[in-house]
């Protein structure tokens, strides 16, 4: 079967405004904001959505990577994956991180995120925001800012294309 | 990407870049709160030693330490091995206890590469120096300091592209120089060798580099990097030079030498340093000298090692 296509540009657009400002509303007054995107596409992701989000609190809200490669606990079933890079512009320590993801799966990449974060200090809150959560969870792990639902058989291949990286926006199902 | 690290023979340019990008992000994680990572937890890695070295040893410790792995130390003094033990009795030993990785050091060249070939142990071989062959997580720290101290922060991603390099002293009986010599060509440096006619191997004629005997000729050509190499005392079992005088005025980086670099170029030694002899005291302690950068980068260029060799399924690249 060919690629079916799920998200359209535009709703990939509409669907970060509308997370920006959920993540904004529901976080505590006077909070200090981070936002840390799991490579690759998940960085991409964070500095969209960090950018809707100053809009939204009308001051710069900072951005970085996190990279959860050394973290994973599927290391060993395949062959060894190369690391990414990690840039943390702001101190972990009691900051409000909202952690950002292309596509929630499993939450295997989400929990090896969490020790990743926590080796690099304690925030005040952790919040995880996805573009597509599309179920079949194996961790006790849930988002809480989703762009959309997408429920699938776990056969499916969800491809999430963002314009940086693949020319184009738009998540895909085959 | 790679069961066993051998040689720097073959690793190419990118196997050589794809490794020190590695080493920039295990180096990320040693700024951390907490330092140490999960990754190679249940795995066990045997430092087997069966020549004296200090600084690789614990370097090789504290990388596996670092990935969580459980590190058994085994020296050969004090074990069964100078009771006549061999290496193959030895490594099926360690196969039995589960050993996953050997980080190995031996004074025959080919030591490592019989290991890995043998049958023997299923476990992946790391070289830590095999006689007057190679030791290839030298030549990737080396490697890893030029890139550093030329890049700083924008290292990713970038070869040795139109480094000049000159390496000095003892290359006859030195695995780090040989090492350097495969990976530093592979990542595009020029690399000229000079030591005293004794000293330079026979070999050399098939080797991407070139070579001389005249030091003062070569730092004349301005080079980025002067890599000075240790005198080997313990392998000299004949008179290669007359007095250690007359090779250190030869041979020896001294400050006079080293004023006449340009203020850019690097210094590197890969320790241990005999001062007076082949480096002076106040050359090896100058802003030049990247002898602290290279131990300090060693740890970064080791977990990188033991993650490549060890992380992945085994079989897979």
């Amino acid at each position: 079967m060919p690629p079916r296509t799920l998200l359209q540009a535009d709703d990939v657009r509409r669907a970060i405004v509308r997370m920006a400002h959920e993540l904004v509303e529901t976080a505590p007054d006077g909070a200090r904001l981070l936002v840390l995107g799991i490579p690759t596409r998940g960085a991409v992701l964070a500095r969209r959505l960090a950018d809707a989000m100053s809009g939204v609190v009308g001051a710069p809200v900072a951005v970085g990577t996190l990279d959860v490669t050394l973290y994973r606990d599927d290391l060993g079933s395949q062959p060894t994956r190369p690391t990414g890079r990690t840039q943390v512009p702001a101190d972990v320590d009691g900051a409000v991180v909202v952690l950002v993801d292309d596509v929630l799966f499993s939450g295997r990449t989400v929990r090896a995120a969490l020790d990743a974060l926590t080796a690099l200090g304690r925030p005040a809150v952790v919040r995880l925001a996805v573009l597509v959560d599309r179920g079949h969870r194996e961790l006790p792990i849930r988002p809480d800012s989703v762009g959309r639902n997408l429920p699938s058989a776990k056969t499916e291949r969800i491809r999430v294309q963002l314009t940086e990286i693949d020319g184009t926006d738009g998540v895909t199902i085959e | 990407m790679s069961d066993h690290l051998l040689s720097t023979r073959g690793l190419g340019r990118d196997g050589g870049v794809a490794l020190l990008d590695i080493a920039e992000d295990m180096a990320d994680t040693q700024q951390r709160q907490v330092k140490k990572l999960p990754t190679l937890r249940g795995t066990t890695v045997v430092n087997l030693f069966f020549e004296d070295s200090t600084r690789t040893r614990i370097s090789f410790e504290a990388a596996a330490k670092r990935l969580s792995a459980d590190v058994i130390t085994f020296s050969a003094k004090g074990s069964s091995v100078s009771k006549g033990e061999s290496l193959q009795d030895t490594a099926q030993t360690l196969q039995a206890m589960g050993a996953d990785g050997i980080v190995l050091r031996h004074p025959a060249s080919g030591a490592a590469e019989v290991l890995a070939s043998s049958g023997w142990t299923r476990a992946a071989v790391v070289n830590a120096g095999d006689g007057t062959h190679e030791h290839p997580t030298q030549a990737l720290l080396d490697a890893y300091t030029i890139r550093k101290r030329l890049h700083g922060d924008a290292s990713r991603g970038r070869d040795l592209d139109g480094v000049s390099v000159v390496i000095v002293g003892d290359v006859l009986h030195s695995r780090v120089a040989r090492s350097n010599v495969w990976l530093l060509t592979a990542l595009g440096a020029s690399v000229r060798l000079v030591a005293p006619p004794t000293l330079l191997p026979g070999a050399i004629g098939g080797w991407p580099v070139e070579s001389g005997i005249d030091l003062d000729a070569a730092l004349a050509t301005a080079p980025d990097v002067v890599m000075m190499l240790r005198v080997q005392r313990e392998r000299m079992t004949e008179a290669y030079f007359p007095s250690s005088r007359e090779y250190a005025a030869l041979y020896g980086l001294s400050a006079d030498r080293a004023a006449r670099l340009p203020e850019s170029s690097l210094v590197m030694h890969p320790g241990p340093m005999n001062r007076g002899l082949e480096i002076a005291g106040e050359v090896a302690d100058s802003a030049r000298s990247t002898v602290l950068e290279q131990v300090e980068n060693g740890v970064a260029v080791r977990m990188a090692v033991l993650y490549d060799v060890l992380a992945g399924r085994r079989g897979a690249a």
